[in-house]
């Protein structure tokens, strides 16, 4: 198995030539469309190219109306081999670990069962556990790393030490000044402590203080509060938009609003967690599907139109599509023009998280929409944070008015939460409205721009190099695939050597081989700094021979 | 030769750091690389040195016993001829 089973093909519209290890797509399409018949021969490429174009993007009859590049090129089988093989030493290795802790030779550093609790249901026993006691442990110096500037574009890192081989660290009063910063999800730079949207914010903080104590339906609603609603609303292109404190919450709150028992949810099987909670939190049947095929989509939706509920087969009450505009692990954009005519077919409702691609993506910096050149009005919930490219904190839902008005007293997070802090407001309200250009410079719109291209340029660059990427051509989010455990440690700790910080990703957040080094571009990232950190990749990834890709690229002039 | 000497010994150090991240050891604690190491240098030692105390012995053996079947079919019939 060279890749996680749930991303198979599983259509039989995509033509399986396989050759160099690659396969045309793992992404399925709308069945008989009459929009693609004529398109056909697009899925059969000649062999020696890689990526796969969903849709003919000079055709204006297609749904896109630009080309749609996604590729995911297939796990080498001796590397898959390998990976495993590694795995399968560190298990041995800590279960050896494991019994001499049994055994008290060696101390433990972790919770562990007690001894007065020794009939009781184990609670350190399962897989997680053990991957965390024996695995993660070994390289733990990769992650939580605590930083002592802002994270903008270069971040300055508390220098730490491990006595112990990770299990505690000691910090060594110095400073690790000036690191690159290549995983902040600051994609526009707007995680700033100084310029425009910094002092609006602490101008903001003297008038106002810096909370309320209080929910919005109580003492806690501010004037800018309700600014800041219609600015959302404004920007998304909604009738009405409410915000909440907390991005995670936002999702695992309103859905349970939104449906209940006798809904279907289906949920991309990559959906990020906050979605997965508040679908099982609304009681609703949740059905998920292939990471963005939609083939499988589309058969879920005639299954559970032509079937109904299980066993007594009444029709479902709603029907709720859960999807993702940029998926933060994969990279890759959600195939919208399609979710949206499937959606209109088989009318049910859609609500799409732009976490990551708001402000990413769209000429505009409007999302997902913006960037396939949708109707807003198309999308009946839109959610997003402000976690992400608006270097705030807080998500949004713009929709119908009714819809607002309903959640707006429906709603857990909305009825319970405290109100959002006013600096945080307002760094919302001045970073929109930058990017909306309300502020009358071409500030905003610049750093749309420049976020597209530094990573056009950024992606290309990894991909000659031959490195494995995943996702779309115009994701801000760049996976790197490194497979081996081994790797992802040395990645990590060989970059911050060379004074670049990056994110390195493994198990529970990916399938077990498919470990990776996830890149996130921003606009305040100079070509300067870019081309440091690309040629400090290659060079780490010549060390740890890391560039897998067999495919052959000819690198492009300029 | 001296420069040779040095190429050869980084080339070493290469492997050796590939080694540790194939297999993964690259992570564990030097008294656990040195077990890894010793486990996996032993066992191939043994399996080489079987190869060569035992393999030339069966092959003879093999050889005898086919050629035994395969030489002796003729000289048997051509007594039944005679
Ligand atoms: C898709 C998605 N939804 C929601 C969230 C939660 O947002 P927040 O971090 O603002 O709570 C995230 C954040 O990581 C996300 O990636």
């Amino acid at each position: 198995m060279t890749e996680s089973s749930a991303n198979k093909p599983a259509n039989g519209q995509v033509c399986h030539r396989v050759k160099n290890g690659v396969k045309p797509g793992r992404n399925g399409f709308i069945k008989n469309h009459h929009h693609y018949h004529h398109q056909q021969p697009m899925y059969c490429y000649p062999e020696d190219k890689v990526q796969h174009t969903a849709c003919n993007g000079s055709s204006s009859l297609g749904l896109y109306s630009r080309p749609f590049i996604e590729s995911f090129e297939e796990t080498p089988m001796l590397v898959a081999v390998l990976t495993y093989m590694g795995y399968g030493i560190l298990t041995i290795f800590g279960y050896l670990r494991d019994f001499l802790r049994d055994w008290k030779i060696e101390r433990c550093h972790i919770a562990r069962e007690r001894e007065e609790q020794r009939d009781f249901v184990p609670l350190y026993q399962d897989f997680e556990n053990f991957y965390t006691r024996n695995l993660y442990m070994r390289i733990r110096d990769s992650w939580n790393r605590p930083i002592c500037s802002v994270p903008g574009a270069k971040v300055d890192l508390v220098e730490r030490v491990s006595p112990d081989y990770n299990w505690t660290f000691d910090y060594t009063g110095k400073v690790v000044e000036g690191v690159i910063n290549m995983g902040s999800y600051n994609y526009l730079g707007f995680a700033e402590n100084t310029g425009y949207c910094a002092d609006a914010s602490a101008e903001v903080t003297m008038k106002y203080g810096v909370g309320v104590a209080s929910t919005r339906q109580e003492m806690g609603n501010l004037d800018r509060h309700e600014e800041m609603e219609e600015l959302v609303a404004k920007f998304l292109g909604v009738e009405s938009a409410m915000a909440f404190g907390m991005g995670f919450a936002t999702n695992s709150m309103n859905i349970p609003a939104l449906t209940g028992k006798g809904c279907l949810i289906l949920s991309d099987e990559l959906n990020h967690a906050s979605l997965v909670l508040g679908a099982r939190l609304s009681g609703s049947t949740i059905r998920v599907f292939k990471h963005n095929n939609m083939q499988s989509l589309e058969k879920m939706l005639r299954d559970a139109i032509v079937h109904g509920q299980p066993r007594t087969h009444r029709p479902w009450k709603k029907i709720l599509i859960l999807v993702e505009g940029i998926y933060s692990m994969e990279g890759s954009i959600v195939r919208l023009p399609e979710v949206i005519a499937l959606k209109k077919r088989y009318r049910a409702y859609l609500y799409l998280d732009e976490a990551h691609s708001i402000g990413a993506l769209g000429p505009g910096g409007r999302g997902v929409v913006d960037y396939f050149g949708l109707d807003p009005r198309d999308v009946d919930v839109m959610m997003g944070t402000f976690t992400k490219s608006f270097g705030a904190a807080g998500g949004y839902i713009g929709g119908r008015k009714e819809l607002m008005e309903y959640l707006r007293s429906h709603s857990h997070s909305a009825v319970y939460a405290a109100s959002m802090s006013p600096p945080v407001v307002e760094q919302i309200i001045a970073s929109m409205k930058c990017i909306m250009g309300e502020d009358g410079t071409t500030l905003g719109r610049d750093r749309v721009q420049q976020l597209a291209e530094n990573t056009l340029y950024f992606r290309r660059r990894l991909t000659e190099m031959g490195f494995i990427i995943y996702g779309n051509n115009d994701s801000p989010v760049v996976p790197m695939m490194l497979y081996m455990p081994a790797k992802i440690g040395a990645f990590g700790r060989e970059m911050l050597k060379r004074n670049i910080g990056v994110v390195v990703v493994g198990f529970p957040a990916t399938p077990i081989i498919e470990s990776r080094a996830r890149f996130c571009i921003s606009a305040a990232h100079t070509k300067d700094m870019l081309d440091t950190a690309l040629s400090v990749i290659s060079e780490v990834g010549d060390l740890l021979q890391v560039k897998y890709s067999r495919q052959k690229r000819l690198p492009s002039l300029d | 030769m001296r420069m040779d000497f040095k190429y050869l010994k980084e080339y070493l150090g290469w492997l050796y750091y590939q080694y540790l991240l194939i297999t993964g050891i690259y992570v564990l604690e030097p008294w656990e690389k040195s077990i890894f190491n010793s486990v996996l240098f032993s066992s191939m030692a043994m399996v080489i040195y079987a190869s060569y105390a035992f393999v030339p012995v069966h092959v003879r053996l093999a050889l005898k016993f086919f050629s035994g079947i395969c030489g002796e079919q003729p000289e048997r019939t051509m007594a039944l001829i005679n």
